[in-house]
């Protein structure tokens, strides 16, 4: 589907890192965009005036939220992993976001890069290593008891590590799938849903009123829908993550 | 039966693992809100549980919407 691909905007000749092109896509302008946006964002909203302004206290409400949800997660030490959990959010929130505004009708097609899996997997590996890192720095070796949940009975032991193990190393894996397939299901469900319109339109009066209209007024609650999902997935990323670090920070 | 005619009927039969995932999420969401009813004051702190639930019932249907694209699109 067209607004799934990767075209390259700049630099296919010869912007080559061993080997490898690295073209300036549609994909890297929309994620200099979300940094961009979450910049201004953030930075509008750094005055620290006493009676803080509208802008200020948006900004002010995600940055307490997302402290409020690492200190009932993590506790007192989740107050350092703060900037990273925050950014994470907001940009993958922002990147949502970004993705369905409804630039088309000016001939602006947004690309949400949350609906391919290089990028979400790439930040989930970001945060699987952090945990990773956390985890030894903190533990060392003794890291890997976490693979036997407390009061385990010892004969159980050579059972419940293989499971846990795996459980642990699906988790990657799982975080970047969930955003990535959330983001493109919806906006293939509103591709078809807009293809419904389109060509039930064509198709004369009747059908236009019999499957456009109906699929139009789905359409427009599906949508509403999507921002509802683009908010959850950035919440249950920035969650999950926060909970895979209380489980480094704080081994049981 | 033609390989490709499998895959897509093995397409079509992945969509029942999305629909049953919708029933995993409902009852995620309808437990919550049937706890919170009848204690309103915990409600609050359990938000956080809440989402996890609904993202374990909501990845194996995601799982299955996979496996479907798989299918079709390899």
């Amino acid at each position: 589907m067209h607004q799934f691909t990767i075209e390259p905007l700049a630099g296919t000749g010869n912007w080559e890192i061993a080997g490898h092109n690295i073209a300036f896509t549609n994909s890297a302008l929309w994620m200099l965009i979300a940094a961009v946006v979450l910049t201004v964002f953030v930075a509008g909203g750094m005055r620290r005036q006493l009676v803080p302004g509208r802008w200020q206290m948006m900004v002010e409400f995600f940055t307490g939220f997302i402290d409020d949800m690492l200190e009932a997660n993590i506790g007192k030490g989740g107050r350092k992993y703060l900037p990273f959990v925050f950014s994470l959010f907001m940009f993958i929130l922002f990147a949502n976001l970004l993705g369905l505004v409804p630039l088309g009708i000016v001939g602006v097609h947004p690309f949400t890069f949350t609906s391919h899996f290089t990028v979400t997997g790439i930040l989930a590996v970001l945060s699987f290593s952090i945990v990773l890192a956390v985890g030894f720095w903190k533990h060392g070796l003794h890291f890997f008891s976490l693979f036997v949940p407390a009061g385990t009975p010892w004969p159980m032991i050579p059972m419940i590590a293989p499971i846990e193990f795996i459980s642990f190393m699906v988790r990657p894996f799982s975080l970047g799938l969930r955003l990535f397939v959330a983001m493109m299901a919806g906006h293939v469900l509103l591709e078809v849903l807009s293809s419904f319109v389109i060509n039930g339109g064509n198709g004369g009066l009747g059908l236009g009123l019999l499957v456009g209209i109906p699929s139009l007024v789905l359409m427009i609650g599906i949508a509403a829908l999507e921002i509802l999902v683009a908010g959850i997935q950035a919440y249950v990323f920035a969650l999950l993550t926060s909970l895979y670090i209380n489980d480094a920070e704080n081994l049981h | 039966m033609e390989p490709e005619a499998a895959k897509l009927l093995g397409a079509g039969l992945a969509a029942i693992g999305a629909g049953l995932a919708s029933l995993g999420v409902g009852n995620v969401f309808a437990k919550y809100l049937e706890g919170a009813l009848r204690n309103p004051g915990a409600a609050d702190s359990q938000q956080g549980r809440l989402f996890i639930g609904f993202a374990a019932a909501e990845l194996l249907g995601l799982l299955a919407f996979v496996i479907a694209v798989l299918l079709i699109f390899t």
